[in-house]
């Protein structure tokens, strides 16, 4: 299991994505949501862009320092009476998991909403050992029921509508009532219930681990980490190493940020804390409690000019506002993180061979980097990923590699570009018709299959401003 | 004022009309303009395909021809958002580093120029009709110029400026993108062509030639009878 989510070819998994009506209404009437809520927030908040600046300086700060935070939180959490390991590899945690579920004999594992566990592929692992997993978050219930992955990191169900949710209920849990979203939502509630009462170990993922108090925070709109947490006699959090910040105070920070950016909420209906287990003293908590800290290639990325990859709070802001995504949809990504964040993350954690598509399904836009609460350069680091999908890992096609030769020939002699210039309209000239091209040949072809290329008549701005100096009519002119 | 003029290549070959009301209107409010011949295009087709080594050439030719210049001044946010990159692109590199920092220092787009350094808000154009505009993604995004063209063309007489619903988002142009992810590119400059229709403007006006042809080469292959002006067309119509 990785991040990688199928086998179906690029070209059409776009196919797929684009055909899909419903999706592609789902998603755009979520984005639109999810944007304007986004903007209301940021304006209400007034200096949202200070906001954003405090934001990245924590972010950045606490990833400098990765290892100092991380050696506090896991002396805290020691001292509050969890075990923490730290994971090198998504097998290494998975065994550690799974030995945790044998040791216990545990039948029933329930889990909150985690990425990372998507990513470590977690559930297969614990169906291995034998135990049966139940994910709580409502959107990943409706997923693990229909064995469909998730296409939003935030809403992970945001491509299926009522209707289907329905289907989905009534196939695999014998649900008989209607597709209103509160009688599907108390059908939920209901199952999952008895999954809450029954399960031997909870699994949480994490938004921010405190360093200086050791504990966890998990934030959520259903409140099924409250149950997670609380009901079974163990916990583990699994959490990517760098989900982590110095203090209390700079969580409150990110985290009016994230619920702002991710949904346009002041807040969330709940943040749920787990410190440790429980103490002597204390009524509520587990018995036991694991803290399992997932590298899995990101201290590989610490150090290089993506460093800034790893500030991301997983808000889905940049996602939300990406309009390629709009018209293509999470799947076509072919990883569980998909959108902008997906396209730089993907190959930075799994490599370019089967994600070297991504960095390209962009048009540079950077709505994606306008949006991000921690100002993560996003469109920048697409960029960076094409500067080594062509230098360094050789995987740029033949043809635009002499296509770009040829443009830094063009580009850098103005003798060859001042001829170009005057060749170009007449060269064209069997193409055009009105002044457009509708069937272009060549690296046209590819243009003039969606749109009419543009040739109005008439001679280079160059040519024409020469002759205007001839003329005697300009103000100034010099050669270099 | 002395004022060099950055067509950029698009302008320059194929859309000549964009480079001489430039030029037009910025001799008008009394600028002195040249044109260094030496120029060629900002580097940005090989930059965004990951082709450093490539677009540092036409980055390096383009400093060179500019180096005398004081204000660089081109139609195109898109363009002058790279030439702005360059001391980004040359960071580090002994013999290029303080020659982009000062080049980038003297780039501006027109409306950003005339605007801010100008402190012209009214150019004196009159043209008459309804017309929606297009803010193209790097010129508002990574220039961060907003509000100028706005400000212009609200100022010129019988314009009737209507607002484009989604006007934020991309066209779906992005360089090699059109070509590369054409399927893509072509569900969003469809989605950009249904905007401009709900609007029933005549015109459509943008600042930047590469969105303007990607938009009106979609309007028109569907039929459709929007004219497509690039904003110094309008500023330079009395
Ligand atoms: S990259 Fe930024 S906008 Fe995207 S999910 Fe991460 S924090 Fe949010």
């Amino acid at each position: 299991m990785s991040v990688k989510i199928g086998e179906i070819p690029y070209k059409e998994r776009i196919q797929n994505g684009i055909k899909d009506d419903f999706m592609r209404q789902a998603v755009s009437s979520a984005q639109g949501r999810f944007r304007n809520g986004r903007l209301t927030q940021a304006e209400a908040l007034g200096n949202w862009e200070d906001w954003r600046q405090l934001g990245s300086e924590i972010r950045a700060h606490t990833m400098e320092n990765l290892d100092f935070y991380l050696h506090q939180l896991s002396e805290q959490v020691a001292r509050r009476g969890g075990n923490v390991f730290f994971a090198q590899t998504a097998e290494e945690a998975n065994e550690y998991v799974k030995n945790i579920i044998k040791n216990k004999e545990a039948k029933k594992v329930v889990k909150a909403k985690s990425m990372v566990t998507e990513e470590i592929g977690l559930n297969n692992a614990l169906e291995e050992a034998g135990a049966e997993v139940v994910e709580s978050d409502l959107g990943e219930w409706i997923l693990q029921l229909d064995e469909d992955p998730p296409s939003h990191i935030v809403t992970p169900a945001l491509h299926k509508n009522k209707q289907q949710i329905r289907e989905t209920f009534s196939k695999k849990k014998g649900y008989q009532g209607s597709d209103t979203p509160e009688e599907l939502a108390a059908f939920a509630r209901e199952q999952l219930r008895q999954d809450f009462l029954a399960a031997d170990v909870g699994i949480t993922g994490c938004n921010f681990a405190i360093a200086e108090s050791g504990s966890i925070t998990l934030v959520t709109n259903e409140g099924n980490a409250e149950m997670v947490t609380s009901l079974p006699d163990t916990v583990i959090t699994v959490m990517g190493m760098e989900r982590i910040v110095p203090t209390w105070e700079e969580m409150e920070v990110l985290v009016s940020l994230l619920t702002r950016a991710a949904v346009g909420q002041k807040l969330t209906s709940y943040i749920t804390a787990i410190t440790g287990a429980k103490g002597p003293e204390e009524v509520d908590g587990p018995e036991e409690f694991h803290l399992v800290v997932v590298d899995n290639g990101r201290s590989k990325i610490l150090g290089t000019e993506f460093q800034s990859a790893l500030h991301c709070i997983r808000c889905a802001a940049c996602i939300n506002a990406c309009p390629v995504y709009r018209h293509i949809g999470g799947h076509a990504y072919n990883s569980i993180y998909p959108g902008p964040i997906g396209a730089v993350i993907t190959p930075l954690l799994e490599g370019y061979d089967d994600h070297k598509e991504l960095p390209y399904a962009s048009t540079l836009c950077a709505a994606c980097t306008e949006a991000c609460p921690v100002k993560i350069p996003l469109h920048e680091h697409l960029v960076r990923h094409r500067q080594i999908i062509v230098e360094r890992e050789k995987k740029a096609p033949m043809a635009e590699k002499l296509m770009m030769k040829g443009f830094e020939q063009w580009s850098s002699h103005p003798s060859l570009y001042n001829l170009s210039a005057k060749l170009a309209k007449p060269a064209l000239g069997p193409w055009v018709k009105d002044e457009e091209i509708e069937n272009g040949p060549g690296p046209l072809k590819e243009w003039t299959d969606v749109r009419n290329f543009s040739v109005p008549q008439g001679q280079s701005f160059r040519d024409w401003f020469k002759q205007r100096q001839k003329d005697g009519e300009s103000n100034g002119n010099k050669e270099s | 004022m002395k004022v060099s003029l950055f067509s950029t290549c698009l302008s320059d070959i194929l859309f000549a009309d964009v480079a001489k009301n430039t030029l037009e209107i910025l001799e008008r409010l009394g600028c002195t303009v040249d044109y260094p011949m030496g120029q060629t295009c900002c580097g940005q087709p090989a930059y965004n395909s990951g082709y450093l080594k490539e677009a540092k050439q036409s980055m390096k030719q383009m400093m060179k021809a500019f180096q005398d210049s004081e204000y660089i001044v081109g139609p195109s946010g898109s363009c002058i958002s790279m030439l702005k990159e360059y001391p980004h692109v040359f960071a580090g590199d002994p013999e290029w580093e303080q020659e982009a920092k000062t080049f980038a220092s003297k780039c501006y787009e027109i409306t950003e120029f005339l605007v801010d350094v100008l402190k012209v808000t009214d150019v004196g154009s009159t043209f008459k009709g309804k017309v929606t505009f297009h803010s193209s993604c790097h010129m508002k995004r990574l220039l961060g110029v907003k509000e100028q063209p706005k400000i212009l063309l609200n100022n010129v007489e019988g314009v009737e400026l209507v607002t484009l619903p989604n006007e934020e988002d991309c066209c779906g142009f992005g360089g090699t993108f059109a070509v590369k992810n054409a399927a893509i590119s072509q569900e969003m400059v469809s989605e950009k062509s249904r905007h401009v229709s709900e609007t029933e403007a005549e015109y459509l006006v943008g600042a930047d030639m590469g969105c303007l042809m990607n938009i009106g080469g979609r309007m028109s292959r569907e039929g459709k009878n929007v004219k497509i002006v690039h904003i110094t067309e309008i500023l330079n119509t009395h």
